[in-house]
Order: C-alpha cells, then sequence, then structure tokens
C-alpha cells in the first residue's frame, strides 16, 4: 500500500521521535543486562554469603575476601550524614530566598549558588583536603580529619544548591491566596510559612531533596579523596570510611581482568544501582502521597 | 445600634506611585451589613483591605489618612497586626481552602493563636462549621481534603475558618462571584444569617446582591466614595448623577 507522501513523512520523523526516546530505555536496560554478566560470574563461584562478610580485602595471597557489607555502611552512613545537614540548610536557604529575601537580594543569591553547583567535584575535593579535614580534625581532636563526617560534609556542599534551587521553585510556586488566607487569620509571616507554605510546596521539597541525596549516594570523586577509604564497619561519623562508588572508581583500574575481585567490583556495582533504584522508588511514592489535587 | 464601627478619614492609598483610592471618608456601622460597589478597579476591594492591613504584604504600597476601629488607629505603630487581623476577619474573591482536612482548615486560626486542646479545637470547629451552615454537609467527612468540597461548600468552608477566630467584622471580597446561582443564594442567606452578630462588609459588582443583603451601600468609581447610605435610598433615589447611571445600568 503506497502512502502519500506527506503521510509518510509524519511516520518516519515519528520513528525519529520514537528512537530518541527508545534510547535511554534501551541504555538503561543493556548496563542492567552488562552488569549481570560481569557480575554473575562471582556469584557462581562463591554463592552470595562470601558478600555478605564483614570484611574488604580482595587483594591478599592467603585469603581474599570481598564482604560488600562494609562498603554498604560506609555509603549509607556518608549519605545520611551528608543528607541530614543538607536538608535543612538547604530547605531553610530555599524558604529564605523564597519568602524571605528582598527581590534585589534573591537576585546575588541565585548566581551564587548556582556558582556553587557548578564547582567540579575534583575541585571540591581538594577544598575538602586542605581546609575541611583539618578543620574537622582540630574541632573533633581527631587522629585524622579523612573521615565520614568531612565526607559528608563536602557532599552536602554538593547537595545543597540542588535542593535549594527546586525547592525554592516549589515554594514560590505556592499560590499566593494561601498565603493571604493565612495571614487575614491573623497568622505571622513564619507562621504561615511553615505552616501553609512549606506543607503546600511539600511534594516539590521531597523531589529536591531525592534529587540531592541521588546526587550524594552516586557522588565518586570527593568520597575518594577525603573520607579515608578504609573499608570498616561504623556507625561513627568520625571514623574512615570506604564507600561503594569510591571503591569502584580505586579499584577498577588496577584489577586483573576476569578475577573474582573483578567481578566482585560489578557485584558492589550491582548493589550501588539497587540502592539508587530503591531511593527513586520511595521518592516516586512519597510523591504520590503529598500530591496537592 | 448605630454605632460607627470603623470611622475611615482622608484616606489616599498607593501602589508605588500609582494613586488607587483618594480622600475617601467614610463610617461603618457596627453590626450592620455594608456592601461596597462599583465597577472593576474603582478601588473598592483595596479599600477593603486597608480595613485589615492586608494591603501590607504587597511590596511599595503606602497609606495617607486615618483608619479607627473601635476609635483605635489600626495605622499606629503601637497596633498589633495579629490582634487586628483576628478582630477582622476576611472571605476572599476565590475561596482559598488550604490543601489540608476540614477539620484543619477551621482549626488553624485557633491553633496559631494557641489553642492546644483538642475537646476546645473539636467544639470551635464543629461551632464554626454550624454558623457557616457547612456541619451537615461535612460532618462525616472532616477529615477529607478540603479541596475535595464543592465550590460553593469551600466558600462556606472559608467563611467557618474566618469565624473560627470569632472576629467582629468579617470583610467579605466578592464572597460569591465565582458561584453559580444556588451556592450564590446559600451565601447570601448566610450573610443575613451573621448580620446583627457580625460588621460584615462585603465588595461585589452585583447590584442586586447588594440590595438584597445590605443595610447601607457605598458607591466608588475611579478610586473615589462617590456616594454612601442607606441601600434603599441608593438604590432608589441616589444623590448624584454618577450613582444613578451605574445602578440604572448606563456603566459599570
Amino acid at each position: 500500500m503506497a502512502l502519500a507522501p506527506q503521510y509518510l513523512k509524519a511516520r518516519i520523523i515519528r520513528y525519529i521521535f520514537q528512537m530518541s526516546a527508545l534510547t535511554s530505555v534501551l541504555i538503561v536496560a543493556l548496563i542492567f543486562l552488562f552488569l549481570g554478566r560481569e557480575s554473575l560470574p562471582f556469584v557462581l563461584r562463591h554463592g552470595l554469603s562470601e558478600l555478605f562478610g564483614g570484611m574488604w580485602n580482595p587483594v591478599s595471597f592467603e585469603n581474599e575476601q570481598f564482604g560488600i557489607i562494609p562498603l554498604i555502611t560506609g555509603s549509607v552512613l556518608v549519605t545520611l550524614l551528608a543528607t541530614a545537614i543538607a536538608v535543612p540548610f538547604g530547605v531553610i536557604g530555599a524558604v529564605y530566598i523564597a519568602e524571605v529575601a528582598r527581590p534585589a537580594e534573591r537576585e546575588i543569591w541565585k548566581p551564587v549558588i548556582e556558582l556553587l553547583a557548578g564547582i567540579p567535584s575534583v575541585v571540591l575535593g581538594f577544598f575538602g583536603l586542605v581546609v575541611v579535614a583539618p578543620i574537622v580534625k582540630a574541632t573533633f581532636g581527631l587522629s585524622s580529619g579523612l573521615n565520614a563526617l568531612t565526607g559528608a560534609l563536602m557532599l552536602a556542599l554538593m547537595a545543597i544548591p540542588t535542593i535549594i534551587t527546586i525547592s525554592e521553585d516549589a515554594i514560590r510556586n505556592v499560590p499566593t491566596s494561601f498565603k493571604e488566607a493565612s495571614m487575614s487569620l491573623g497568622a505571622s509571616r513564619l507562621q504561615t510559612i511553615w505552616k501553609v507554605t512549606v506543607p503546600a510546596a511539600l511534594s516539590g521539597i521531597v523531589a529536591a531533596v531525592m534529587l540531592g541525596v541521588g546526587r550524594v549516594v552516586g557522588e565518586t570523586m570527593v568520597v575518594m579523596m577525603v573520607t579515608g577509604n578504609a573499608a570498616l564497619i561504623t556507625f561513627s561519623p568520625f571514623e574512615s570510611v570506604r564507600t561503594m562508588t569510591a571503591t569502584v572508581a580505586a579499584e577498577m583500574g588496577e584489577v586483573p581482568f576476569g578475577s573474582d575481585h573483578y567481578h566482585a567490583l560489578f557485584v558492589v556495582g550491582v548493589a550501588l544501582l539497587l540502592m539508587t533504584f530503591g531511593l527513586n522508588m520511595i521518592a516516586q511514592k512519597v510523591l504520590k502521597k503529598y500530591r496537592i489535587g | 445600634m448605630n454605632t460607627t464601627k470603623i470611622d475611615v478619614t482622608n484616606l489616599d492609598f498607593f501602589y508605588g506611585r500609582t494613586q488607587a483610592l483618594f480622600d475617601v471618608t467614610m463610617q461603618i456601622r457596627e453590626s450592620k451589613v455594608t456592601a461596597f460597589i462599583g465597577p472593576s478597579g474603582c478601588g473598592k476591594s483595596t479599600f477593603l483591605r486597608t480595613l485589615n492591613r492586608m494591603n501590607d504584604i504587597i511590596d511599595g504600597t503606602r497609606l495617607e489618612g486615618s483608619v479607627l476601629l473601635d476609635g483605635e488607629d489600626i495605622y499606629s505603630s503601637k497596633l498589633n497586626v495579629i490582634e487586628l487581623r483576628k478582630k477582622v476577619g476576611m472571605v476572599f474573591q476565590k475561596s482559598n481552602p488550604f490543601p489540608k482536612s476540614v477539620y484543619e482548615n477551621v482549626a488553624y486560626g485557633p491553633r496559631i493563636h494557641g489553642e492546644k486542646s483538642r475537646r476546645k479545637l473539636d467544639e470551635i470547629v464543629e461551632r464554626s462549621l454550624q454558623r457557616a451552615a457547612l456541619w451537615d454537609e461535612v460532618k462525616d467527612r472532616l477529615e477529607h481534603n478540603a479541596m475535595g468540597l464543592s465550590g460553593g461548600q469551600q466558600q462556606r468552608l472559608c467563611i467557618a475558618r474566618a469565624l473560627a477566630v470569632d472576629p467582629a467584622i468579617l470583610l467579605m471580597d466578592e464572597p460569591a462571584s465565582a458561584l453559580d446561582p444556588r451556592s450564590t443564594a446559600r451565601i447570601e442567606d448566610l450573610i443575613s444569617e451573621l448580620r446583627g452578630d457580625y460588621t460584615i462588609v462585603i465588595v461585589t459588582h452585583n447590584m442586586q446582591q447588594a440590595a438584597r443583603v445590605s443595610d447601607e451601600t457605598a458607591f466608588f468609581y475611579e478610586g473615589r466614595l462617590i456616594e454612601m447610605g442607606k441601600t434603599k435610598m441608593i438604590f432608589t433615589n441616589p444623590t448624584q448623577k454618577q450613582t444613578e447611571d451605574y445602578i440604572t445600568g448606563r456603566f459599570g
């Protein structure tokens, strides 16, 4: 059946668009496939129980150990700390810029925050190594400033611009009529912000926090430079930790291709992917729950 | 019962450099319904908002002249704006319930003014909803989101929310302009029921509405108060030519 040329054209354009949309799906699928293929040999050779060990000691003559638990706790600890620091600063900062700052002031804040978002992570890493780590060391009287807290501080610095920018948008989109209603009942500006504006913007704020946390979980360079990289199971912010990302980045370059260690690193990658995947799912759930009709 | 509740003298109001109100002087009587009528942009809503200082939250506004409430200057630097707004409730043109439950909407005012007892709050919520003629419709879904109510119910909820802080004055800025005729009638009935207990000021550009619900009517035109008097008088025997032209539908 011959199509009129204009229909053919429309159809071709449709396919081009479809392909573009499909590409990202395809790439995600490929990543899953590839990670699965490269990590499976390890599971087949050693079973899953090996992974749940408490020691990550992949290079050893007599007893190689591939327990990824310390890496997971390292990542979780740094992420939780960074989130705990970044969320209050980010949300309060966003409230300030959106609701309190004068317009002229806002014009100064916004570009500065965008600038902070644009700093390469390796530069932040340097800053952490040279400036923040000694301060943390001196403040808490530690033997080394390269620990989970320093890492979390640097990661918070990276997450804050994301949280501020997106939360600010959400807060500014809250209808003025809500604020007027609150003020007309005799609420102060602060009461209006905390009891009406922020709750009404909550879905946007949650999205902002999740994006910020996503950036924190996946960040590699900064944590490699400032967390000390000791694979310990610890929940103390003053201990050195080693995150999953830093492990993969640091060891991938030197590992013999096809060795147990090589495949174990892919297992770490899978675990990391599952973690971010889980975070995204939670974010979606939370968003749905707070969505305002 | 002809006490003056609000006494406004020589009020000028500016948005930046634009003057919106010119030399308005008027007395609003206690426990009566006063209607402001006039074409769009005549300053009636702006004037209404000077009575609870809602214009304060707009940047770059300025006011001259005086507004006395119970003899007290509400623009005095010593005045507590929170106390003022507690005393002067407001209902807006577009119903604006918070995206919270029906209960939380009504309890919002009392809560921010420090009421914590759940029993007292329950009482206030029920009483306010009853006064706003909404209780029977929502008593079984107090925990539902207020955004799910119909437009007319939302507006009555906003009235209940305003009543919950026990104001003496109720300012209504075209409260029925976005509603269907039936909901409008319910709001008007409600105003008649509240008359006597509250001093009510209502902005409307529906002249029949003004004639139905109000005791006194003020006609605004281009930022000036042209004429004010008993509603019956304004609608049957206005003294100003402009008022007559407006109410007979020659412009506006």
